[in-house]
């Protein structure tokens, strides 16, 4: 479980997150949602100790994390798997690397191990004939799959996925978080996913933060988050017109 | 106040850089990628160049000796000592630091751009170690390549005298040995150590730390040279000063 209290950030005297407090549990995909430059990737940065905190706690487990020392600090981080927006995979290296890239750090097992290893979430992760393939050689639906893979080597208590839909065709993106949401239920992994992906909302976040500002504007389920009174959550969701359509017939369905 | 938080920054740096170290299995292999890209990379290029400045140097000398009085051997004695004095160690760093410095920052400018670096954060690694010591290791061999260029440089001025008719091998031979003093090698090493440092750091500084997108990775490769270049002239001048006139 990750607990963050009342946790502050500014950047040059501009408020970039505002008095934050929130829990996101065990086992479930929780999505933190918002409009572009509402706060929602220094938020996932701050947890993961990217960017300083002005004040607040950060609490993995319990444990603050603002009160350890490098090498505790340095353990939490084995336990967590990343992907980036950009997928962030090393050019120089092939997807077969790059997956094997955290064992080789972090662990001390024999390349035969790793490679066995390696192999086990690259069929998890459904890529086919790309082991000896460079990251630029690959489109970016599999390269977000390369990012998941590397990012749940380690067996991760805690996924964070930073917009893992951007740049993705619908059909892609649906194939990602359905990819995200079993890997979170396999292995009992607590997943944070920034997203302003509707979709994302309706299929996978079990848990939703909506951040407006820097602000929590609202939190609750995904079922409440179609329902919500409040009007600054209702009017980012159904902000296009196809989600506005969904509201109706979600409607219709929940009267009738 | 900027450039003070810019040298604090690069202390805390350095510091970083020799702190908690990635595994040495994991390492060596990094080394050895670095100095096939910084050094085995740029042989080529400081060959070439060495060769043909030194050639220029030689010819330049030859066609300023207008006086029959003086002697032809002076030909060689002013080739070796610009070579080994300034060309091979300063000129050629300056060189180097176009060639090799913006190779590191955009290199690393665009590892920050695409969050690589922070992947390697997340993963709790020490990315100043992993990042930046392979390099500063790879350019401990700096000085095999200011050897080759010393070399080239005086052949390069021989090859030129010769054909171009302005001395005889003797007369040029005898200048490359005249009043040899070996504490100018030495001299021009202890040079190329401090270099081959500035030349490794300074532009890891500017990539590491680079915020922005594609065209910071760009304007970060110029400042990088300007800087780096700034500094091998500025330390150069100290270190002459120090060795040379005492």
């Amino acid at each position: 479980m990750i607990t963050i209290k009342n946790l502050n950030k500014t950047f040059a005297g501009v408020v970039v997150l505002n008095d934050i407090s929130t829990e996101f549990e065990n086992g479930k995909t929780n999505l933190i949602i918002g409009q572009s430059g509402s706060g929602k990737t220094v938020l996932l940065k701050c947890i993961l100790g990217l960017f300083g905190i002005d004040s607040g706690e950060i609490f993995f487990d319990n444990k603050s994390f603002q009160k350890m020392n490098i090498k505790q600090r340095s353990i939490i981080r084995q336990e967590i798997g990343m992907v980036f927006q950009g997928s962030a995979l090393f050019d120089s290296m092939t997807v077969e690397e790059n997956i094997m890239f955290p064992m080789q750090m972090l662990t001390r097992k024999s390349f035969e191990e790793m490679e066995v290893k390696a192999n086990q979430v690259i069929n998890r992760v459904n890529l086919i004939n790309t082991n000896k393939k460079l990251p630029s050689e690959i489109s970016g639906g599999m390269q977000k799959r390369v990012a998941i893979a590397r990012a749940i080597v380690m067996n991760p208590k805690y996924l964070f996925c930073d917009e893992p839909n951007s740049g993705l065709d619908p059909k892609t993106s649906t194939i990602i978080d359905n990819l995200i949401q079993e890997i979170t239920e396999e292995y009992e992994i607590t997943t944070i996913i920034n997203t302003h992906d509707m979709n994302s909302v309706m299929e996978i976040g079990e848990k939703v933060l909506f951040l407006e500002n820097g602000n929590k504007g609202w939190e609750g389920t995904n079922k409440e988050v179609f329902n919500t009174d409040n009007q600054t959550v209702s009017n980012f969701i159904y902000s296009s017109n196809l989600f506005k359509k969904v509201q109706k017939v979600y409607r219709n369905e929940n009267n009738n | 106040m900027r450039l003070l938080r810019n040298i604090g920054t690069y202390s805390i740096m350095i510091g970083k850089v020799f702190g908690r170290f990635t595994r040495w299995s994991v390492m060596k292999g990094l080394i050895i990628k670095e100095i096939d890209s910084l050094i085995i990379g740029s042989i080529g290029i400081v060959s070439f160049i060495s060769f043909f400045v030194g050639g220029v140097v030689a010819i330049q000398t030859a066609l300023n000796l207008n006086n029959p009085l003086l002697p032809k051997n002076l030909i060689g004695f002013a080739t070796r000592q610009s070579v080994i004095l300034e060309f091979a160690p300063t000129f050629i760093s300056v060189i180097m630091a176009g060639k090799v410095g913006s190779f590191i920052t955009s290199s690393l400018g665009t590892m920050r751009v695409t969050e690589q670096i922070d992947a390697l954060k997340v993963m709790g690694i020490n990315t100043y170690n992993y990042l930046i010591f392979p390099k500063i290791v790879a350019l401990l061999l700096y000085p095999f390549i200011i050897t080759i260029s010393m070399f080239l440089g005086i052949f390069g001025g021989y090859v030129a005298s010769i054909y171009g008719g302005f001395c005889s091998s003797g007369d040029f031979i005898e200048g490359i040995q005249l009043d040899f003093i070996p504490f100018h090698v030495s001299y021009a090493f202890v040079k190329t150590a401090f270099f081959a440092f500035i030349l490794a750091t300074i532009p890891s500084y500017h990539g590491y730390f680079l915020k922005g997108g594609a065209l910071e990775v760009g304007k970060a490769s110029t400042t990088s040279f300007v800087w780096t270049s700034v500094l091998i002239i500025v330390t150069n001048y100290i270190i002459t000063q120090l060795l040379l006139t005492s």
